[in-house]
């Protein structure tokens, strides 16, 4: 453990050290010291970025804990290679624990999250109510106790009214004097990109206040998990953000092999890293394709949407599917790549290089599109810390954060490639680092596919990878290999884990309880998505309406992210 | 002037110029390469319409890339990913502003059954809610199935009366009893 974090355990007799969860160390705190303590991380230890709150029912655990629930509370250190877990036992849901809120803008909806799922208290929460489940849902789902098919019909829609008020008093605006007018952004437009919906009080074309409303794709993500084994959970994964599925895949994968204390061969890893960079590469195609048909250039849309089907049909060839490819497994993947590959994979990425030249050619010094999106809605690289930004998006505002250059895993460390960065954190920068970043991760595909190199792409541990179907049916240690992992799935060792992938959106986290059986206790995404959209009604406040369909569009909010 | 002979030539061409038909096959025949869709994209699917709609596959091939962004200007509600129960009064809201005759596409399996998200969030399947004419399979499907299902639509609504309200017996789970 490191020195500073031993001055957490001298500065507070009601914290303790519980164990290392990977390489983020897990501290028990009293629950009536948990402001205080959060303060200190926050303050005395510069752990600036809050990652993540979820809960663990432990209802089902078959040892007896101390409480049912526990919150667990991930931070990274500001300069983002250390990470640190706190976890308190909630004594009485129904007094809870203090918020966090005046400490971390971003603890405002992830609070929410753990009320709605888990019911559990967040003391002076200005609005604790539901986000993920609808406005007439009875119970909370991820209990234990709460059985996963019951679903509950909802028969009309919330007004919204009770999360606008507040906003317009605090603004000292009223409705009628002020002449504003209510509109709803969504929840089913087009430009909203998904079923996102942001209630609007509007100042002729200006916005004054926003608040927005999720959990419209809620798919039951984390509910589904507790179901399934770990390989059955792949396909889920895909279905995350759906634009980048593979990258999905593999974050998962790879925080369950890390939690078994297991790595790929080099094969393996280095298809990872082609697959990883290339699914970046058509995550960005989509947003930034969509993003420009959402302001109206639509001749960019078919430059850059055109190329993104060549990559599928690379991807088809080689999963069997275009969008949710389930290609991976925990310790590896389905089955090497085809002959033929590189020819393929350097057609795609000639077509889009191509695909970007053009559509570069047409906007980069075209003054309708800068000065439609240049200082939209700039976000400070100490704001965009507060509210929990990641990835590209952070990256926009000048923050160096990326974790394949902070915290190098599957030899990033190794590739040449150049960390993009922005400088005003708008629109314009937000878009234009992602047009970068497509070109460094070409970069890191040809280097990888140069230098793959031949042999093994699974583990060969068969308790864990499925053996070759000669020996399934040849020999009888294949058949029962094949046998307990069909009808058990891959035992995970009895732990807790915290798993971190630089996605398309920003840092991707799996945090997983294993209770040591091929069926995960929990499993909790750490969605880049999630809090962003958390800032996107705060940073259009004050532009105008057609500023926020491109803000949203240049945040890339991916609902089947966002809601899980 | 006397224009009597000109009038009783022109009658005599009048029977080579006009075909009898039915009223409804005229109508549906103009119908079948006009539908307007209106898209009520939530996930996955969402993406592959976009993909069915740009150049590659080329929606308009069939007469229906006339995508609306209101519902009352629409006839076609393709319903491409996951409805949640969260959003079933607001599909349903769409469904009941888009102007008769209109015509309702399941994209995927979530669409049409719930999926394998059979849990508490997901409606199982969008027929609980609103009539469907054409279910396409497969999670997501491809462009082709899409169009396949447009394809299926315009065969269908050849078999169908142009002056009757469609599905006047349908009853959803968020319709008053």
């Amino acid at each position: 453990m490191r020195a500073d974090l031993q001055r957490l355990l001298e500065h507070f007799d009601g914290v303790s050290f519980l164990k290392e969860m990977g390489d983020t160390p897990l501290f028990l705190v009293e629950s009536d010291l948990l402001f205080e303590v959060v303060k200190f991380v926050k303050e005395q230890m510069s752990f600036s970025l809050l990652l993540d709150i979820t809960a663990v029912d432990n209802l089902n655990v078959s040892h007896p804990t101390s409480t049912r629930f526990e919150i667990i509370y991930l931070f990274r250190h500001k300069e983002f290679k250390q990470t640190l877990a706190l976890k308190v036992a909630v004594l009485d849901p129904k007094i809870g624990v203090k918020s966090v809120i005046a400490l971390y803008e971003v603890a405002d909806w992830l609070e929410r999250e753990v009320f709605d799922q888990y019911g559990i208290i967040f003391q002076n929460h200005p609005t604790l109510k539901r986000i993920l489940n609808h406005n007439e849902f009875v119970g909370h789902p991820m209990r234990k106790d709460y059985e996963i098919t019951k679903g509950q019909y909802c028969t009309q829609t919330q007004d919204m009214m009770d999360e606008m008020k507040p906003l317009l008093d605090a603004r000292g605006l009223e409705m009628e004097r002020d002449e504003l007018m209510i509109l709803n952004l969504g929840p089913s437009h087009p430009a909203s990109h998904g079923t996102i919906r942001t209630l609007v009080a509007l100042d002729g074309e200006t916005i004054k206040a926003g608040a927005s409303e999720i959990g419209y794709l809620h798919r039951g993500f984390e509910k589904s998990c507790e179901n399934h084994t770990y390989n059955q959970i792949i396909p889920y994964t895909d279905r995350l953000n759906y634009c980048s599925a593979l990258m999905n895949n593999i974050a998962f994968a790879k925080t369950v092999e890390d939690m078994m204390g297991v790595t790929l061969p080099d094969r393996g890893i280095f298809i990872r890293v082609i697959l990883t960079e290339l699914s970046r590469v058509i995550d960005h195609l989509v947003c930034l394709a969509a993003g420009l048909l959402d302001m109206g250039a639509q001749t960019n849309y078919w430059y850059l949407f055109n190329p993104r089907n060549d990559a599928y049909d690379f991807l088809s060839k080689l999963t069997g599917a275009r969008l949710t490819n389930s290609y991976m497994r925990i310790g590896g993947m389905t089955h090497d790549l085809y002959e033929g590959w590189r020819s393929d994979l350097d057609d795609v990425l000639k077509k889009v290089d191509s695909g970007i030249t053009q559509t570069l050619k047409m906007i980069e010094h075209n003054r309708i599109y800068n000065d439609r999106i240049q200082n939209v809605s700039p976000v400070s690289a100490e704001q965009a810390i507060a509210y929990g930004f990641t990835g590209p998006n952070l990256r926009a505002s000048g923050v160096a954060y990326d974790l394949r250059f902070d915290k190098p895993y599957y030899y990033y460390d190794h590739f040449d490639f150049d960390l993009v960065v922005g400088s005003h954190g708008d629109t314009y920068d937000r878009m234009m680092v992602r047009f970068e970043e497509m070109i460094q991760s070409m970069r890191i595909i040809t280097q990888a596919a140069n230098e793959i190199p031949g042999g093994e792409i699974n583990i060969s541990d068969h308790k864990i990878v499925m053996p070759p179907k000669a020996a399934v049916y040849n020999t009888i240690e294949g058949m029962m290999n094949q046998f307990k992992l069909v009808t058990e799935g891959v035992k995970v060792p009895k732990s807790e884990y915290y798993g971190a992938f630089e996605a398309a959106n920003g840092e991707l986290g799996f945090y997983i309880v294993s209770d040591g059986s091929g069926t995960p206790y929990k499993v909790k995404v750490r969605a880049p998505s999630f809090v962003h959209m958390a800032a996107y009604p705060k940073i259009i406040e004050n532009y105008q309406v057609a500023d926020a369909i491109m803000t949203l569009g240049s945040l890339n909010i991916i609902a089947g992210e966002m809601d899980r | 002037m006397d224009m009597s002979h000109t009038y009783y030539d022109n009658a005599d061409m009048l029977g080579d110029a006009v075909i009898t038909t039915k009223m409804d096959a005229v109508i549906n025949w103009g119908r079948q390469s006009s539908l307007w869709p209106y898209v009520f994209g939530t996930a996955c699917c969402a993406i592959e319409f976009m993909a069915t709609a740009a150049s590659r596959y080329d929606i308009s091939r069939f007469g229906a890339e006339v995508l609306r962004f209101s519902p009352r200007h629409a006839d076609l509600l393709v319903v491409a990913g996951t409805v949640s129960y969260k959003q079933a009064p607001i599909l349903k809201q769409i469904y009941d502003q888009m102007p008769e005759p209109k015509w309702v596409i399941a994209v995927g399996a979530c669409a049409s059954t719930g999926g394998f998200y059979d849990n508490y969030t997901t409606l199982q399947g969008i027929d609980e809610i609103v009539p469907v004419d054409v279910y396409v399979a497969g999670c997501p499907p491809r462009p082709e199935g899409i169009l396949d299902a447009i394809i299926e639509i315009q065969k269908q609504l050849h078999k169908e009366p142009t002056m009757q309200v469609r599905n006047l017996d349908f009853k959803g789970k968020l319709d008053e009893s």
